[in-house]
């Protein structure tokens, strides 16, 4: 009998602490603030997302009960740290199914993964005549990297072309490869279409010509299950802030068997076995690309917002994202002389569109006076911009804590630039 | 209308930015130069002739961005056009410290005249620079220079 009520004490508390997606609101204290008099509309979620208050709690902590550097004190503070940021490694690996939490290497972001993996990798692996494969809608993450390789090696960047609704032209992607291509780096979610790309079946292509894969994840964690082993990639990259988590925090997965192979990118203390001044013998995954004292505060913050995804669910996500993403779609639309950029079947709850006559710059700022938190401009991808022949875009980005009302306020102040500018 | 808002839109900008003046490319142009904001995309070429007196006879502008850098660089254009180049030098100068805040028009001294209209972008950071990247151009193009961005 006591066994029983026990059990059920415990089925209830977990039911308490299980996030209900409707309520997931009052985690983010940041969503009650007011911004120029006016509650604030956050739909800047692809820029960066708010955090709710566990992971604040969690950075907060670190800091107030067990401040200490990792792997190198015998004393409690640095035993405790150690294994916190340890257990990030694995709520992250987690989180995206690596096999391994070996294969999670904590980076500063999305951006500095993918120059690790360009500096270790490629440039131990590309040479002159090789060709890189990325696609007309990469992040200047996805992109820079890969143009400095080739200009130091001699190497070819391919461009997968697009269709004006920004999806990936596949057909065209399959007939790309040569025996000199040696990678593929994709986008799995374009942060200024929305677009969420076939990077399954595109591995599956790459495979088959023994290309390896970088998928960059920085737009997909925060709305989609990730699950790297599925995926089959040989990279993948996600930053902390753009799902639930801090800055200045991020990983790189990347495969066991080719990441013990690749040389060590940045040289100094955690990455290393032993040290003399004749030889150097390196530290095992993940600590050899792991140079130097970690952000081990915002490891930590980032491990507690993948928990927080797991605990609301990517399901109850998807569900609640999907129908924001409807709502503002067919809201936006009604509105005279807006034209929605990024129409792809498959989209995640990122809406970009311009305005006739109405320069994304003049709209943010009214948006901005309103409330309303958009982004405008280029969205680091240049190069898609000019596919499409326009300058820049706003950008309302939807997260899991948005509401219909906030799309409400969206429309009303979009309503007011135009009667401005008209 | 908010405030702000209708201190940043006033009439004189909308109007500015729907018809520019001076819009045009000069040719032949003593001076011209590029102006680029990376940030919002803002790219506006500024073309200027100068006389033997240093006096700016003939200035235009062509080039594609926000409400506030077209209005800017129009009004721009109908300011400076019969100034002397030091004029210019101190009015460029005038109208920076205007739009960071540094100067008051109403109280501070200055020659600003119509240009104070643009006061209102010292309340948002993220607007001074389309303020005054076409002051930064004609600075440049004065100064024999050729590309100015104001990232
Ligand atoms: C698709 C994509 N990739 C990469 C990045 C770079 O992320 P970070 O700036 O956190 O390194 C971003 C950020 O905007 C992004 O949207």
């Amino acid at each position: 009998m006591a066994d029983l009520q026990e059990s059920l004490k415990a089925v209830n508390k977990d039911k308490a602490e299980r996030t209900d997606i409707e309520r997931c609101r009052e985690d983010f204290p940041i969503l009650a603030r007011k911004v120029h008099g006016k509650p604030l509309a956050f739909l800047d979620n692809a820029a960066s997302s708010q955090m709710p208050d566990v992971v604040m709690h969690a950075y907060t902590d670190y800091h107030s009960r067990y401040h200490a550097n990792v792997h190198r004190g015998v004393h409690l503070l640095s035993q405790e740290a150690t294994s916190a940021m340890e257990q990030a490694r694995e709520d992250i690996r987690e989180l995206i199914n690596a096999g391994s939490a070996k294969e999670i290497i904590f980076t500063s972001g999305a951006t500095d993964a993918i120059n690790l993996v360009m500096q270790s990798w490629g440039r131990a692996n590309i040479g002159e005549g090789d060709e890189i494969i990325i696609s007309t809608m990469e992040h200047h993450s996805n992109i820079v990297p890969w143009r400095m390789l080739c200009d130091e090696k001699g190497a070819v960047l391919k461009v997968i072309p697009i269709s004006d609704e920004g999806v990936l032209d596949l057909d065209a992607y399959a007939s790309m490869f040569s025996n000199r291509t040696k990678l593929v780096g994709i986008v799995y979610v374009s942060n200024t279409l929305g677009t969420i790309n076939p990077v399954d079946e595109m591995t599956r292509i790459a495979r088959a010509h023994d290309v390896a894969v970088l998928v960059d994840g920085a737009q997909a964690v925060s709305h989609l299950k990730v699950d790297v082993q599925q995926i089959d990639c040989d990279f993948f990259v996600t930053s902390g802030h753009k799902m639930y988590g801090p800055t200045g925090i991020g990983i790189l997965y990347g495969k066991q068997e080719l990441m013990e192979k690749m040389p060590p990118w940045r040289g100094g203390g955690d990455m290393i076995l032993s040290v003399s001044f004749d030889e150097v013998i390196y530290n095992d995954l993940p600590y050899k690309f792991e140079a130097g004292t970690p952000h081990i505060a915002g490891a930590i913050g980032m491990g507690k917002a993948a928990n927080y995804i797991k605990t609301v669910g990517y399901d109850a996500i998807h569900h609640k994202e999907q129908e924001l993403l409807m709502y503002a779609t067919e809201k936006l639309q009604a509105i005279d002389g807006l034209r929605i950029i990024g129409t792809s079947p498959e989209k995640s709850s990122v809406i970009s569109f311009v305005v006739d006559g109405i320069h994304p710059h003049d709209i943010g700022t009214v948006l901005d006076l309103e409330g309303v938190a958009v982004r405008t401009g280029h969205h680091c991808t240049q190069p898609l911009m000019e596919r499409l022949g326009i300058v820049a875009t706003t950008r309302a980005s939807m997260a899991m804590y948005n509401r219909k009302e906030e799309i409400d306020q969206l429309v009303t102040a979009l309503h007011k630039a135009t009667e401005i500018f008209r | 209308m908010d405030d702000k808002l209708s201190q940043l839109y006033q009439q004189v900008v909308l109007d500015h930015n729907k018809t520019p003046r001076n819009f045009r490319v000069l040719d032949p142009a003593d001076f011209e130069s590029l102006g680029y904001n990376p940030l919002c995309g803002d790219k506006y070429k500024v073309f200027l002739n100068i006389d033997e007196h240093n006096i700016v006879t003939d200035i235009s502008f062509i080039g594609d961005g926000c409400a506030i850098s077209k209005a800017s660089a129009s009004m721009m254009t109908t300011f400076v056009k019969g100034k002397h180049i030091d004029e210019i030098e101190k009015l460029f100068h005038q109208f920076h410290d205007m739009a960071q805040g540094k100067l008051d028009p109403e109280n501070d001294p200055n020659d600003l005249g119509r240009l104070k209209i643009f006061y209102g972008v010292r309340n948002l950071p993220a607007r001074v620079k389309c303020a005054t990247l076409c002051w930064h151009t004609l600075h440049a193009a004065i100064k024999g220079k050729e590309k100015v961005t104001t990232e």
